[in-house]
């Protein structure tokens, strides 16, 4: 039996597998925005009772996975394989974070867009029949991110407004094949993005770099299965920010897409702070939106249809001194609620 | 999409939204200009106190650079400098803020292949361009003597 149908760059599972259970954990300031409420987990301490950042993000990420496997009632043996990803040299949160569980791990980098890569290839591994179980999971600490990539805490530096925060979140899936007493929100389809590259070097704003990423994911996605945008109750994007998401507006509306709802969730987790500038960003950041906001909406049946695109900048400190300009990818995970139909719309 | 990158670019200069240059001037000048005072009163103190113009100068910046790196310590010189930039910067306090700011930062690191080895990676492009300079200058002065 066909277990996926490819139409361009889109995969579309023909039994969609389900995430069972998801969990989000945060820190200080994502328990004081609006969406402090969503989170299964927050602690007002940053080092989660660690010695350092990086030891604080690993205990954040083992966290979300611990509380996942146990909201999904699944223990270790029970799941084929972990993908997770983070910001830290050579994936250091989720590597330290797997060493705790015995469960097959690969890591990911896809920065900020590693929560839908992580989903995407999990659902494909499980369409395939090649797992059982899949955890998906992506975590960003704001301290450990400042001191790897931009300054020390305490040296004193104004912010540029098109800054953004990286969030100390962590989100975790359960992902399992459709089949009997499988319950969960359907990943109906994936399109893995292509890098984009506009020549933006300005490593404060990421979201500008990014978007023109979304925005052609989004368009091959559409594309690819011939859906109208107004067929998604909402557009996500992961951390695109303030500034990201008008270039994203400007973009489509250049393509003449319209009408169309979209959210992003560097907008969604700060809210209107303005110590975070554009908004936040960081692996975490839409990962534990995601978990958080976006699926117990879509299990509850509150949102029918969406579109998860999670953006990731793809340069390091090295290629940035190296005057290089940002290479940025977005990957689309199509989302639904549970016993949603296509003919049903 | 049919986007070149430099009208991509235009697009993004357009949609960011500029800093408030004449708010952040004021606030450099207001927290900067407050530093300098600060130090003017502590050498007119220490010249009161019967210490001559050098070693009142040299006291001067000891009692800045302790005061700034008691300040990045307590976490509060960076919540001032966000507002601040430049203002608290430029001064001698801006120095020691980024030399003991990555002391600290890298502390977990170990004493000498952290704070020690990371402790100027701010501060450290300063004296060498600070001291190259000096040189510069040192040559411009005596060049012209020799004529």
């Amino acid at each position: 039996m066909e277990t996926a149908l490819r139409q361009g760059d889109t995969l579309l599972f023909c039994a969609p597998p389900v995430i069972a259970a998801q969990a989000a954990v945060g820190g200080k300031k994502e328990s004081e925005g609006p969406l402090a409420a969503a989170f299964d987990e927050l602690s007002r301490d940053n080092l989660f009772g660690q010695k350092n950042w990086e030891a604080a993000e690993r205990a954040l990420q083992l966290r979300a996975a611990r509380l996942c496997l146990q909201k999904g009632q699944a223990a270790e043996d029970t799941v084929s394989l972990a993908l997770a990803g983070d910001l830290q040299a050579q994936c250091t949160a989720s590597s330290y974070a797997m060493r705790e569980l015995g469960i097959p791990y690969a890591g990911l980098f896809g920065a900020c867009s590693t929560m839908a890569e992580a989903v995407g290839m999990g659902a494909a591994l499980c369409a395939g029949g090649m797992a059982q179980g899949v955890l998906a999971m992506a975590s960003g600490h704001f301290c450990a991110a400042e001191r790897q990539f931009r300054t020390p805490l305490c040296y004193g530096a104004v912010r540029t407004p098109t800054a953004q925060w990286t969030a100390t979140a962590a989100g975790c899936c359960l992902l399992r094949p459709a089949g009997p007493g499988a319950a969960g929100v359907p990943v109906r389809a994936v399109t893995f993005g292509r890098v984009q590259d506009y020549q933006v070097k300005d490593i404060t704003n990421m979201g500008a770099a990014m978007a023109p990423a979304a925005a052609a994911t989004l368009l091959r996605y559409l594309r690819d299965t011939g859906t109208p945008p107004a067929a998604f109750d909402c557009i996500y994007t992961g951390d695109l920010g303030r500034v990201g998401s008008a270039l994203l507006a400007e973009l489509l509306e250049a393509e003449g897409l319209g009408p169309y709802h979209h959210e992003d969730c560097g907008c969604l987790l700060y809210g209107a702070d303005p110590k975070v500038h554009s908004g936040a960003s960081g692996p975490g950041c839409c990962a534990s939106v995601l978990c958080g906001e976006i699926l117990p909406k879509l299990a509850a049946g509150r949102l029918r249809r969406v579109l998860f695109i999670a953006t990731g900048a793809l340069m390091s400190q090295t290629t940035f001194l190296q005057k290089e300009s940002i290479p940025a990818i977005a990957h689309l995970v199509e989302l639904t609620a549970p016993g949603w139909k296509e003919d049903a719309r | 999409m049919e986007l070149s990158s430099e009208e991509y670019g235009r697009r993004v200069r357009r949609a960011g939204p500029p800093s408030p240059l004449g708010r952040d001037c004021l606030w450099a000048f207001c927290i900067g200009g407050g530093i300098c005072v600060l130090g003017e009163a502590l050498r007119q103190a220490f010249l009161a106190a019967g210490a001559d113009k050098v070693t009142a100068g040299t006291l001067t910046s000891c009692t800045l650079i302790a005061l700034s790196a008691v300040l990045t310590a307590l976490g509060w010189y960076q919540k001032l400098a966000a507002k601040a930039g430049a203002g608290s910067l430029v001064p001698i306090t801006g120095f020691a803020n980024a030399v003991v700011s990555a002391a600290i930062e890298f502390r977990p690191e170990g004493r000498v292949t952290g704070t020690g080895a990371k402790m100027f990676t701010i501060a450290g492009p300063v004296i060498v361009y600070g001291t190259l300079a000096s040189a510069v200058y040192g040559l411009a002065l005596w060049l012209p003597g020799l004529l």
